[in-house]
């Protein structure tokens, strides 16, 4: 047989019924641009607000947690051992906050292939004093650089250098919604009193925004030197150790290790986030079933026009079978015209999925609470392409499937003879 | 005559109708037909005689006996070599032209031409050329089908049905839809290609006028040859 005579044969029976064709197409290609569209568009949504969190956030976080000891001294003494022991009113522990040997512990994690970088951080609560009024707040001291570096601090900086922090003395960053309310500006002395007591003069040189509210009204930054100052601590003074790893699912399972292996508290970020988890799977599965209805809508569309086209075409399939044409063509025929209109449906699907993904790209979407998002967010993915067309083939081949069967089954002799 | 060759043998063909009833439509029914014959099977409506054709002519498979063309048994085969059959060996008249609408006039002479994949496709385009000529409807070669008359588009059908020179052309009533001018062309191509081109045919018909002009008639009565 001479090649594409079937393919030929599809051809022309699809430019007979060229309006019905290009309306089944429209519905792959409308299917698909849907379908990639949505998912680009929330899995942008996804990376910014995992941008928000996830990407700013340590992966494990030891420190030292507010807990009763493990072993309370009545368990320790040999006269009750074999007793029951009832114990009322247990206190935690003060065990302070301080992670000792922390010089040490972050050069064993940095040792540690999983690990990207380490980063050392001082948290306390402290009072802003604005006049008579003190307004609660903390106090974060960390190496800037590596805070940059590992959860891209200087993302966040509106006003100042965040170098400053670490070449002046006594000099803080604040959160923007603490600046406005306090009416300070860069160059304006802050005082800052901790929960002891001590009271501090420091420099502001500059503003961040994180974007959560909470948090830009109440923090401020400063380098772990001048925590260490405020406070008045020694120097090696260290609450929290953050650990951001090369592959985030692995967290739980080093969190799980070092907590065994340095015996200080580690929270993994699945723990500690577990809501932006949630939310992040379920507009996938949200996105995936509206695109794929949006296919199998389609996939309807191609076998009721294939369908519809066996009924017209039962004297041309007849008269093929007789003159030559076998079951297995004139189904392939017929398979033909299905996959032809995914082939073409889905490609310009793919590009209307491309343009539309452009129009959302640039739609403005301006929000106090993220100062770096000026449109909306979408995610461009090979993948999703791949997907989107993959699925229509499949959608069109299995449409197409059952029509040509039938049209394969079609006996030339009850048409012919019927006439 | 006897040292010509047998195209087409049927050995006792016996077939049923189920419903609603059992019915036995063909009764033992035994011939030969031979190389050049221009053969009429006559008989009333319902004597079995249109379904004895879709027998031989391969489409029906549902039969008891044996069917011989060229030489091989036709029994026990599968569909797809049934198809090759008669793709190669066996051109279609019907009283329907069964033009496919949407190709033109020479692309319908040329499918089963382009499907037997002997000839390229320019080969293909000449033989189909030479054909519609032989028929008188060369210029005619780039319409539609449903831009002819009834007459031409029959005669189109007669240059498919030889696109592929095959051994026997059969014919179902082939002038049935047809008027008493454009019947007696129709003959007369038949005619022509069975003393001209020694073509083998086999037509059945209800017209006697027509039968009687061929070169054997083979009667049919509730099944069985009677003549």
């Amino acid at each position: 047989m001479i090649k594409g005579l079937n393919l030929s044969i599809s051809i022309g029976l699809l430019r007979a019924r060229m309006k019905q064709s290009v309306v089944a197409a429209a519905g792959v290609t409308f299917g698909i641009a849907m379908f990639i569209t949505l998912i680009s568009f929330m899995t942008g949504l996804n990376e910014m607000l995992d941008g928000l969190i996830i990407n700013r956030t340590a992966h494990v976080r030891l420190f030292n947690e507010v807990k009763p000891a493990d072993l309370q001294p009545i368990e320790k003494s040999m006269e009750f051992k074999n007793g029951q022991h009832f114990i009322r009113s247990i206190q935690p522990k003060d065990q302070g906050k301080e992670i000792h040997n922390a010089v040490s512990i972050i050069e064993a994690i940095r040792e540690d292939d999983r690990v990207i970088g380490v980063a050392p951080k001082l948290t306390s609560p402290v009072f802003f004093n604005a006049g008579t009024i003190e307004i609660t707040g903390a106090v974060n001291g960390i190496e800037v650089e590596n805070e940059s570096k590992l959860f891209a601090f200087g993302d966040n900086v509106v006003e100042g250098d965040s170098r400053d922090m670490e070449i002046i003395n006594n000099s803080i960053f604040i959160g923007k919604g603490l600046a406005e309310k306090m009416m300070v500006g860069i160059g304006d002395m802050l005082s800052v009193s901790t929960p002891q007591g001590e009271t501090s003069s420091l420099k502001i040189v500059g503003i961040f925004q994180v974007g959560l509210v909470d948090f830009d009204d109440s923090q401020c930054y400063t380098s772990i030197a001048t925590a260490q100052n405020i406070l008045g601590k020694s120097a090696g003074y260290i609450t929290d150790i953050q650990v951001k790893l090369k592959e985030i699912a692995l967290a739980p399972e080093v969190a799980k290790e070092y907590n065994d292996l340095f015996r200080v508290d580690a929270i993994d970020i699945q723990t500690a986030n577990a809501q932006f988890e949630t939310g992040s799977g379920v507009r996938s599965i949200i996105s995936y079933a509206v695109g794929i209805t949006l296919l199998i809508v389609a996939g309807f569309g191609i076998y009721n026009i294939l369908n519809m086209m066996i009924y017209e075409k039962m004297d041309s399939i007849a008269i093929m079978k007789a003159t030559g044409f076998s079951g297995s063509d004139v189904r392939r025929i017929f398979l033909n015209i299905s996959i032809i209109i995914g082939v073409i449906g889905g490609f310009f699907g793919l590009m209307l999925g491309y343009i539309l993904s452009l129009i959302v790209d640039n739609i403005p979407f301006i929000t106090a609470a993220l100062p770096k998002i000026k449109t909306f967010p979408v995610f461009y993915n090979p993948l999703y392409y791949f997907i989107g067309i993959s699925f229509a083939l499949i959608t069109t081949f299995v449409a197409g499937f059952f029509p040509a069967k039938k049209a394969a089954a079609i006996d030339p002799v009850i048409i012919i003879r019927g006439k | 005559m006897s040292e010509k060759k047998v195209i087409l043998e049927s050995k006792k063909i016996n077939k049923y109708f189920y419903d609603p009833v059992k019915f036995r439509v063909l009764n033992d029914v035994t011939f030969q037909i031979n190389q050049g014959d221009f053969v009429s099977i006559i008989g009333k409506s319902g004597c079995g005689k249109s379904t004895l054709l879709y027998i031989l002519s391969t489409m029906d498979t549902d039969f008891e006996g044996e069917l011989w063309l060229d030489g091989q048994s036709l029994n026990n085969r599968t569909n797809e070599e049934l198809a090759a059959v008669r793709n190669a060996k066996i051109g279609f008249v019907f009283q329907f032209h069964y033009l496919l609408a949407e190709f033109n006039v020479l692309k319908n002479v040329m499918i089963p031409g382009l499907k037997l994949g002997k000839y390229s496709t320019k080969e293909v385009e000449h033989r189909a050329m030479e054909k519609l000529r032989i028929l008188g409807v060369a210029d005619q070669a780039m319409k539609r089908p449903s831009q002819l008359s009834g007459g031409q588009k029959q005669r189109v059908a007669i240059a498919r049905a030889l696109i592929n020179d095959p051994l026997i052309i059969m014919g179902d009533e082939p002038t049935g839809n047809l008027d008493k001018h454009n019947s007696d062309l129709v003959f007369s191509i038949f005619e022509e290609l069975t003393h001209e081109m020694k073509q083998t045919m086999l037509i059945v018909t209800h017209d006697n006028d027509f039968a009687a002009k061929t070169d054997r008639i083979i009667e049919m009565q509730d099944g069985s040859i009677i003549k």
